[in-house]
């Protein structure tokens, strides 16, 4: 039988992929959004964002909730660590994610037409991904000081360390990448040639930083932490499947055709590069204070974490389903006739 | 004493002062994301099968305030989800084990109402048959109404520890559905939900008393002020039942916090009920208003049973003892509800009264606030007479909390934060119903229905 403690990391690490893909489209999009407020080239894609984002703002919230209720209720000691270490960057993203939930809630009553309010609203969404990453970087070791019982972040290391500046850099280009392909897709199906054009530019030109971005985080992750570093190259198949994804959707979106299969194969390119990283650490969730097996719950609460986890996913895939189906797939509800 | 308040302790305050920040603002929001969807559901419901448009506007209406403050809610609940670590690390830790289950299984619940709101908001008009959008809220309900469910079992087993042993300080032997279905449980969740439920009522009776007495009693105010009230009417009765449950759970499972909350401090026969009044020096009872033996009544249905008192328990396990006045005022509170909506009806079906009467109405309009702060002191109640534990007999406030000093900083931090949402929140709901009149939207409503039926009358 698989052990539960393996059963939940992967789910986790799964809802952390699907967090990190539908959090980069609600991001990115905040920053396009501000970027054609600013270039006045709102009219041409704003109303298609928030044709999207609207219905599915809270879902996004939710997978987040989702994955951090997930990793302490699975690894209890995670709470100890991340809890105690991360209090300032943790809240900073809560201030951040505050600020952004809150615009939804504001947009169709008056804010939009303010460009402070949609400069913030673009700045957390470059933000959030940045303070968010910090909690991967941390995991690496080497960030955080266990004295008498005290667990406390080095700040200055975390500052000057170029491996915490590669993959906040990393968050920050690939959140926008996945956004204009996405942001891409959806124009395309409600044949909005003017917004097409904008957002494939702006897909195209996040593609170039995104593959820089990732090697670069690679290379500085082979000097701190060559445990994880071997472990990737182990896996390095991954890795040239993701380039190989990547190198497909950028030649779909440069020829202008098939913008859904173009966005499949970045979400599978940052799908292999995601589950290579994650494999890598193993068995380590924090490296080295917290590992998969010393850091799971008790067995009887595993157990009942993943029953709850299968029930849960009986209503919400029937649930999802519909969602995608209403909102995104429904061709005359993107064209804006519903 | 000064020795005590070194750093460590100083984190301890600004902690519990953080978190008690957080939920005070939260509860307000998470109440109303309970007990409102209920009404909309109704009043949609009303609207297809009477075929009365005021009805299905009303859920319109609601709906469109309603979704403010869920994203409040929704923002405000992300950073417990995030401070339940933060702030509280050593418990996240020792507690996670045990309480994980209801955590994992409310935000499923969560996820559930997020995803069919999402659809129900952008959805209107869009099936050809009313009961399919209707449907739609049925789902938004039952999340709702689980979330608050498991998030109060949570509670539940703080107050009540149980479904575990204890080996060298760590939970072993770990029943995650005995812990979840606690003996606090029953009682905490009936309470919690028929509150959720009167208070999403007085809300939305209020507004409607508020409109009448402003601009008169138009026809779409009066249906609304009739349906709500009813509604108050049923679940100030369920709370004053779940009141006196939880009356009784405490005195038989947590006699220091109901005897703390009674200034009950000598245990004895056929004890009397305190209200108000304050403590001398000596902690004797001054100029409060007694009621001969009714607390054995309340504690265990028997003028004569006898009431554990609060100096059975040593001194450092005693909740403090300022409960005594949130409780007075949070059951104070309920039957006043109780009180102004039974006088509704007595007006409605005397026939020589007028329910439109103007301090009738000021009573509704005042049921607002009251029913909000009740459900803010039931909670200051609860949450003040568990002290001095976390988990009450497991681990003290103390031992729970972080040692970062940061804490404090952040106390400030978020406190802005609120100030900053709870304004934008009042002023963005003002301007969604300032502008926009019933008889207008009726009126939108009527001319957008023509032309569609004009359309298909000429296919192009």
């Amino acid at each position: 039988m698989i052990n539960y403690e393996l059963v939940g990391i992967s789910v986790l690490w799964l809802f952390l992929y699907g967090y990190l893909i539908v959090a980069s489209i609600d991001f990115g999009a905040g920053f396009f959004a501000f970027y054609a407020k600013a270039t006045k080239q709102d009219h041409l894609i704003n109303r298609l964002i928030s044709r999207y984002l609207s219905p599915v703002w809270e879902i996004t919230n939710v997978f987040f909730v989702f994955f951090l209720i997930g990793i302490i209720g699975f690894f209890p000691s995670t709470a100890y660590y991340y809890g105690s270490s991360l209090i300032v960057p943790g809240s900073i993203a809560v201030v951040l994610l505050a600020i952004r939930g809150s615009f939804y809630a504001f947009e169709n009553y008056g804010s939009k037409k303010s460009l402070i309010y949609l400069f913030l609203y673009g700045a957390t969404g470059l933000l959030i991904p940045a303070s968010l990453s910090v909690a991967l970087t941390v995991s690496e070791g080497g960030f955080i000081i266990e004295n008498g019982g005290v667990v406390s972040l080095k700040y200055w290391t975390l500052l000057t360390s170029p491996l915490s500046w590669s993959i906040v850099g990393l968050s920050v280009v690939s959140v926008l990448f996945i956004s204009g392909a996405f942001l891409s897709f959806y124009a395309a199906r409600a044949n909005d040639q003017p917004a097409l054009k904008l957002l494939r530019t702006f897909a195209l030109f996040w593609s170039t930083p995104t593959i820089i971005a990732a090697f670069t985080a690679i290379i500085y992750l082979s000097v701190h932490n060559e445990r994880h570093f071997n472990n990737m190259m182990d896996l390095w198949w991954l890795l040239a499947l993701s380039v190989g994804f990547f190198l497909v959707a950028i030649w779909l979106l440069y020829k202008g055709q098939r913008y859904g299969l173009a966005f499949m194969c970045i979400m599978l390119q940052f799908l292999c590069a995601f589950f290579a990283y994650g494999i890598g650490q193993y068995p380590y969730i924090l490296d080295p204070y917290i590992t998969i097996q010393e850091g799971a719950t008790q067995e009887a609460m595993g157990i009942a974490l993943v029953s709850a986890f299968i029930g849960g996913l009986l209503l919400l895939i029937p649930s999802l389903i519909l969602v995608f189906r209403l909102f995104l797939f429904d061709a005359d509800y993107v064209k804006g006739n519903k | 004493m000064e020795v005590l308040f070194s750093l460590a302790i100083d984190t301890v305050l600004w902690s519990r002062l953080l978190t008690g920040l957080t939920l005070t603002f939260h509860v307000i929001f998470a109440t109303v994301g309970v007990g409102i969807p209920l009404m909309i559901s109704i009043a949609e419901f009303i609207g297809i099968r009477k075929r009365d448009k005021h009805y299905s506007l009303m859920a319109k209406r609601w709906t469109r305030g309603f979704i403010i403050s869920v994203a409040v809610g929704v923002v405000t609940g992300t950073a417990i989800a995030l401070q339940l670590a933060i702030v509280w690390p050593n418990f996240m830790q020792m507690a996670g084990n045990v309480i994980a289950l209801p955590l994992f299984m409310e935000v499923f619940a969560f996820f559930f109402e997020a995803i069919f709101l999402g659809i129900y908001l952008y959805t209107w008009d869009r099936f050809r048959n009313p009961y399919i959008h209707w449907l739609l809220t049925l789902p938004i309900v039952a999340g709702a109404t689980m979330s608050a469910f498991f998030i109060t079992t949570v509670n539940g087993f703080m107050n009540q520890p149980e479904g575990f042993l204890l080996e060298a300080g760590q939970f072993t032997a770990v029943n995650p559905l005995q812990a979840m279905f606690n003996t606090a449980t029953p009682s905490k969740v009936f309470h919690v939900l028929s509150s959720a439920y009167l208070t999403g009522a007085a809300l939305l009776a209020g507004i409607a008393a508020f409109s009448i007495l402003k601009k008169g009693p138009t026809v779409y105010a009066k249906k609304a002020l009739k349906l709500m009230m009813s509604v108050v009417l049923i679940f100030s009765i369920l709370t004053a039942l779940a009141g006196d449950i939880s009356a009784k759970f405490l005195a038989e499972h947590q006699p220091e916090k109901l005897a703390a909350a009674e200034w009950h401090f000598e245990t004895e026969k056929g004890a009397d009920l305190i209200l108000l009044g304050w403590l001398n020096a000596e902690r004797e009872v001054v100029g409060a208003l007694r009621i001969p033996k009714a607390l054995s009544f309340l504690a265990f249905g028997d003028f004569n049973s006898e009431v554990t008192g609060l100096d059975e328990f040593p001194l450092d396990e005693q909740p403090p003892l300022i409960v005594h006045y949130l409780f007075d005022l949070m059951a104070g509170t309920g039957f006043m509800l109780l009180a102004i909506s039974v006088l509704y009806f007595v007006f409605v079906f005397w026939k020589k009264r007028d329910e439109f009467n103007r301090w009738l109405l000021r009573g509704i309009v005042l049921t607002t606030p009251l029913a909000f702060l009740g459900v803010e002191l039931g909670w200051f109640y609860a949450e003040i007479g568990r002290q001095p534990w976390m988990i009450r007999g497991y681990m003290r406030v103390e031992e729970a909390a972080t040692s970062s000093p940061s804490v404090r900083i952040l106390f400030f931090v978020f406190l802005l934060l609120y100030i900053v949402l709870g304004t934008l929140c009042v002023l963005v709901l003002r301007r969604l119903f300032r502008n926009r009149s019933v008889e207008a939207e009726l009126e939108k409503a009527a001319k957008a229905k023509q032309v569609r039926l004009e359309e298909k009358g000429e296919p192009v």
